[in-house]
Order: structure tokens, then sequence, then C-alpha cells
């Protein structure tokens, strides 16, 4: 199997593989650079939108090729992971802006009922 | 040849991976808030469970699948659990 | 027929999800998934509100490509932000009012939103119908509006309702 590995399946999953960890990284970079919660929710997601993908597509040919049939079960994952965080990202969000409301933070839009 | 790109681009990807985890470990200790962490430890999750998709892809195995998958379930469900608990259980303080 | 699939876009998904789990298509295991299938969605039918359906095949596929294109320009966009170390981003919140009110169709639109890095869904309030996003940078309020309006809900309008 790793006898024959030709050079195009290996340029291939390697551009893949390097981009997508290269975006996960960068997005994990921003939680650290971004000044305040709001702005660092978006950062995570650039692992689990592209990043993610494309390391789970790497995965997907690689193992379609050498193994000589279709692979394709990194679909399931790359669906759970991008259905998953906007999910949980959302319920952060919420909670966030909860509890900012009620310590009355600066730069927190009020609630539809606050104004009326 | 081929071997050897691989090898040394799966190297690179598990570098850049583990430097991933530590930025967000470093938001997750660092904090300030509890809502930073839980959102620090839910990119955590997500790095670990495709350091193992790499992982796979090296060792040429697809064992680590379902580790991976089990990952982003706990990591799911365990993120949910903790944002429900930031709006309900600090509420009363 | 009606009774034993009440929602048949789920135990479609689930079924077929079974399948490329376990990686094969024997009858076997097309028996087995589909049993299970038809189970959990029975099982599921009690909380889910309404049955989902698609109007329109193909402005489901078109969502799919404008979703895929703007998840790849947006990723660049935040790494552009990313590296550049100078890059101050004008964060902000918009509210605005939505005309989508089928519950598939916002969370679809929801899950899209928050899934491309640059932009989050918030919160949602259902009296008003209006939702809170969160732009990491905000150039132009109304542009964005726009581009909600214009690139997804009229998509996700003529898919749902």
């Amino acid at each position: 199997m790793i006898d024959a590995l030709p050079l195009w399946l290996a340029i291939l999953v390697s551009v893949c593989v390097v981009v997508g960890a290269g975006l996960t990284m960068a997005g994990c970079l921003g939680l650290v650079r971004f000044p305040d919660f709001y702005r660092r929710i978006h950062a995570p997601t650039m692992g689990t939108s592209m990043g993610g993908g494309l390391i789970l597509l790497a995965s997907a040919i690689f193992f379609t090729v050498t193994g000589q049939r279709l692979v394709i079960h990194e679909l399931v994952i790359f669906l759970f992971v991008t259905v998953t965080t906007p999910v949980t990202l959302m319920l952060l969000a919420r909670a966030t802006l909860f509890r900012d409301r009620i310590e009355e933070a600066r730069e927190t839009p009020p609630s539809d009922e606050a104004k009326d | 040849m081929s071997q050897m790109i691989l090898d040394w681009s799966l190297f690179a990807s598990q570098l850049m991976l583990g430097v991933g985890m530590l930025a967000s470990l470093y938001r997750m200790v660092r904090g300030p808030r509890a809502q930073d962490r839980i959102l620090a430890l839910d990119a955590l999750y997500v790095v670990g469970l495709l350091l193992l998709v790499t992982l796979g892809i090296r060792t040429g195995s697809t064992i680590y699948f379902e580790l991976a998958m089990l990952i982003g379930l706990l990591g799911f469900v365990g993120t949910v659990a903790l944002a429900k608990f930031l709006m309900r259980g600090e509420v009363i303080e | 027929m009606r009774r034993l699939f009440p929602h048949p876009v789920l135990t479609g998904v689930l079924m077929v999800m079974w399948l490329v789990l376990q990686q094969s298509i024997g009858l076997g295991q097309i028996l087995l998934g589909g049993a299970v299938a038809t189970a959990v969605s029975l099982a599921a039918s009690p909380i889910l509100p309404e049955r989902v359906r698609f109007r329109r095949l193909l402005s489901l596929l078109q969502l799919v490509a404008v979703a895929g294109i703007d998840i790849i320009r947006s990723n660049i966009a935040v790494l552009l932000i990313l590296i550049n170390p100078r890059a101050e981003p004008s964060a902000g919140f918009i509210k605005m009012e939505l005309q989508l009110t089928n519950q598939f169709g916002l969370a679809v639109l929801a899950c899209l939103l928050t899934a491309t890095p640059g932009s989050a869904w918030l919160e949602y309030d259902g009296e008003r119908n209006t939702v809170l996003i969160h732009v990491l940078d905000l150039a132009d309020k109304d542009e964005w509006i726009a581009t909600v309006r214009h690139r997804y809900e009229r998509l996700l309008l003529e898919i749902f309702q």
C-alpha cells in the first residue's frame, strides 16, 4: 500500500492538510489576539468550516486512493462538526448577552424588552 | 519521495495544530470570563479531533475516525451543557 | 404510510448516515439502517413541531453553492485580518428584520451565518421577527443587511415558505 504511493496523491493530500491546519491554527491564534468575546466568537469557525473541511477532505482522498474503495465517512464528521459548532456558539453568545445585560456592560445591545 | 513529502507535510500540519491547541489552552487558562474559557474549550475539542484525523492519515489506519467522532460528540454535548449552565446556573448570585 | 414515516426527510438522512458509517450498501445494512432510521424518526416525532418541506430543490442546490463560496471568501477575509498585526476590525452589532418565519428556514439561516467566519447569529426575537447579528468587520451596515436579504433570505423563502 505504502510502496505504490503516487506523487500526485502525496502532493494533493499534503496541500490540503497543510492549508487546513494553517487555517485552523490561524483561528486559534485569533482566540488569543481578539480583544473581546464577541470578536473571539468568529475565530473558531475558521477551524470548523474550511480548516476542518480541508483536513477531512485530504483524509477521504488518501483512504479512497490507497484503499481502492470509496471512503466517505469523513463526510459524517464534517457535517456533524459544521452543524454542531454554530449551535454551541449561538448558545454561548446568548448566555453572554444575558450575563452582559445583567452586569450592564458597555457596548452591549439592549434587549427589546428593556427598550419598551 | 512521495512518502517523504507526505511525512513532512503531516508533521508540519500536526505542529500547526499543536500550536493552535496551545493558543486555545492559553485562552482557556487566562479567561478572563467563563464564556471565553468555554469558547476556547470548544475550539480545543475541534483541534484535537483534527489532530486525530491527521494521525489517522499518518498511520494509514481508519480506527482513529471512531475516536474523532467520539470527541466531536462529547465536545458538542459538553459545550452545550456548559453554555446552558452559564444561562441558568449563575443567575442566582 | 404517513403514520410510519412522519418525517421522511429525517428518516432518509438517518439511513444514509447509517450506510456511510457502516461503509457498505449490502442488503442487511440497508434493512438494519432502515429499521433504525424509522424507529428514531418515530421516537423524535413528538418533539418535532412540523414537517420539513422543500419546495424547490434547485434553490436548495443554489443555496449550498452560495454558502460554500461565501464560507471560502470569508475564511480568506478573516485570515487577512488575522495575519495583519495592525488591523483593528471595526466589529459591530446589526439588528435586522426578517420576512422568514419558517422554523427550519430560520435554523438553516442561523447555522449558515454562524458557520461563516466573520458573522455570528446572536439572538432571535420571535415576536418582532428581528434578529441580532454580530459582524467582525463591519464597514457598511446597510450593505450587510442587503447581503443577508438578497443572498440567503430570498433563497430560503423560496425553499421553505
